[in-house]
């Protein structure tokens, strides 16, 4: 499913003095199949677009819409045209997975099991056998990289921070949407609970899900996965494109406050020293540049 | 669907009733519901609407804000309203027709129940509408403030004053932070699919359970967190505490209070002494 989104604007407490304009006119195609990262400054509307996507957000009714003159809003997620109130959104949400920050305040059943399995039977057409769910439920949860015999029965609220994240993500995919939409879903984890998120997403990347679209502060992570990246500002998106090309505009992205990966950086120092690399920034690459270019010219 | 709760939340403007003090506000709200209803007769409620009016013109609150707060109390009214009007017993006649206009079983509805369900529609009306006002113009902070000033006197009974204004205020401000966390732990449910604004009433409530456990986890986890930091910078009680912001009456609230008393003293006049008795 590819989305498309064009002229979106989005307004908090339209008319009210703490009237914001999150979203203002944004245009941004996401194609399927796409490892998509979305980054920004805080405030610059990631979390406002994403929560488009299923339909968590929406569009005021097209008769509003059309008394401001010249409104041309698209907003197309697959075969579902989201300007429209009589989609479908249960058929949408079923298709378009989205995992919140802190994902895990999502948690309520007994046990682990029930919980992942919640989102299985809401959405399932005809109630689902005890095979069928148990199966569904243990694929997901080994895919998270939790031991299902110990945890199935364990209360969600006895697990430590990273299982938390964990069985909250096996909940969202055990439906296996289409396309899995993650907002910051690394937040307030240690390093290595943050990598391990990340592969997690990698490996879901393709057969879990088709297309994958994480919002995320780590740059490193960004130009480590994803097949481009949208830079968010003020509600706009200023730059879509492969890391490969964003993360060459250094001094601009910094500009905006934001970081740029590691290897970005070791590039423009090298840069200074008059030892140009053109990498795409991922650690694989700028080694493999950079060893080529010592055995160049020895420097 | 959440976002439309807007009573209790201060809209922020500058205007006469905006810089009332607190104390005077809260006094005119109490004086305010006990004088609508003294009110026996519609001229006394016209009045006491019609002084509320101004007082809403002059707070420059935005009249869809009001209208929005009453929605909340919407079936309150038409359900109290519906009550009185079916079984209200009364005999007196209002105008030319029989005192008992329908019946039938125990439905009985009769002109002073008429009369009477109309007075009660306004007095409600009024009273959220005052109300509401109240919290539009007045921080929560300077609202607790108030209420522990005007409550200082019972410190004379050794009755917790301090710690009750400090509940108050920490309730209040815990409004909007647990409305966005529900409306946040709503949304993580409706996308895993459950059925909290699509299917029939029935599986609306049962889609509750799965809000309702989360945001009490999460309410319990802040109160924790909150006590900890509280007793982390060493919180007593109130004691030898000084404000950042002291209350102060003015040639303002002297007005506001002059107009309270005088509609106080109206009704009594009024309830004893009716112009056009009812
Ligand atoms: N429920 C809300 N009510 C009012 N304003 C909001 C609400 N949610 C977000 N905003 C405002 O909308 C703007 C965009 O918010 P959004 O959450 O989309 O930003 P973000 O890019 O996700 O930021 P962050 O990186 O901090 O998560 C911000 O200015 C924010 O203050
Ligand atoms: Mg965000």
């Amino acid at each position: 499913m590819r989305i498309v989104a064009e002229h979106l604007t989005h307004i908090y407490n339209e008319g009210s003095p703490f009237a914001v304009k999150a979203l203002d006119d944004l245009s941004l195609t996401i194609e399927e199949g796409e490892f998509f990262g979305v980054i920004g400054h805080t405030g610059s509307g990631k979390s406002t677009f994403v929560q488009y996507l299923n339909g968590l957000m929406r569009l005021p009714s097209s008769k509003k819409r059309r008394k401001k003159k010249g409104d041309r809003t698209v907003l197309q997620v697959g075969e579902f045209d989201l300007t429209r109130k009589k989609t479908d959104f249960r058929a949408l949400r079923r298709k378009v997975g989205m995992v919140f920050q802190y994902p895990e305040s999502q948690l309520f059943a007994e046990t682990v099991f029930e919980d992942v399995a919640f989102g299985y039977k809401n959405f399932a057409e005809k109630k689902p056998t005890a095979e069928e769910l148990e199966r569904v439920v243990r694929a997901a949860i080994e895919e998270t990289g939790l031991d299902y015999e110990s945890v199935r029965n364990a209360s969600p609220f006895d697990l430590s921070g990273g299982q938390k994240r964990r069985a909250a993500i096996a909940g969202v995919i055990v439906t296996r949407p289409e396309i899995l939409v993650l907002d910051e879903p690394a937040a307030g984890l240690d390093p290595l609970g943050k990598r391990e998120v990340m592969e997690l997403l990698h490996k879901l990347h393709g057969d879990w899900c088709k297309t994958v679209v994480v919002v995320s502060h780590d740059m490193d992570e960004i130009a480590e996965n994803c097949t481009r990246v949208a830079v968010f500002s003020d509600g706009k998106v200023l730059y879509s494109e492969p890391p490969r090309e964003l993360f060459k505009r250094a001094e601009t992205l910094q500009a905006l406050g934001l970081d740029i990966p590691l290897t970005a950086k070791l590039c423009a120092a090298l840069e200074k020293r008059g030892v140009p690399i053109d990498c795409d920034f991922t650690i694989e690459d700028f080694v493999k540049k950079t060893l080529a270019r010592k055995g160049g010219e020895s420097c | 669907m959440l976002k439309d709760v807007s009573f209790g939340q201060y809209y922020p403007v500058e205007s006469f009733v905006h810089h009332l003090d607190p104390r005077v506000k809260i006094v005119f709200l109490i004086v305010y519901i006990v004088a609508i209803f003294l009110a026996k007769e519609f001229l006394a409620l016209g009045i006491a609407a019609a002084l509320l009016l101004l007082a809403l013109i002059v707070s420059r609150v935005p009249l869809p804000k009001v209208i929005g707060a009453l929605r909340g109390i919407l079936f309150l009214v038409v359900f109290t309203a519906t009550v009185n009007l079916l079984f209200y017993q009364g005999d007196k006649v209002y105008w030319d027709a029989p005192a008992v206009l329908f019946e039938w079983k125990i439905i009985k509805i009769t002109q002073e129940g008429i009369i009477f369900s109309i007075f009660l529609v306004i007095r409600l009306v009024l009273l959220m509408v005052c109300s509401s006002l109240l919290t539009y113009t007045t921080t929560p902070v300077s609202l607790t403030d108030g209420v522990e000033s005007l409550l200082a006197p019972l410190k004379w009974i050794k009755f917790p004053v301090h710690a009750l204004a400090l509940v108050m205020s920490i309730a209040l401000r815990f409004i909007p932070i647990l409305m966005d966390e529900t409306q946040r732990i709503m949304n993580a449910q409706k996308a895993r699919g459950s059925s909290l604004d699509t299917g029939g009433p029935a599986k609306r409530v049962k889609a509750v359970v799965p809000v309702l456990v989360p945001l009490l986890v999460s309410a319990l986890r802040r109160a924790d967190e909150l006590g900890e930091a509280m007793e982390a910078r060493c919180y007593s009680d109130g004691k030898n505490r000084t404000k950042y912001k002291k209350l102060r009456f003015t040639w303002r609230d002297l007005l506001a209070f002059l107009l309270g008393a005088g509609l106080l003293a109206g009704m009594i006049v009024m309830r004893y002494f009716p112009v056009f008795a009812l």
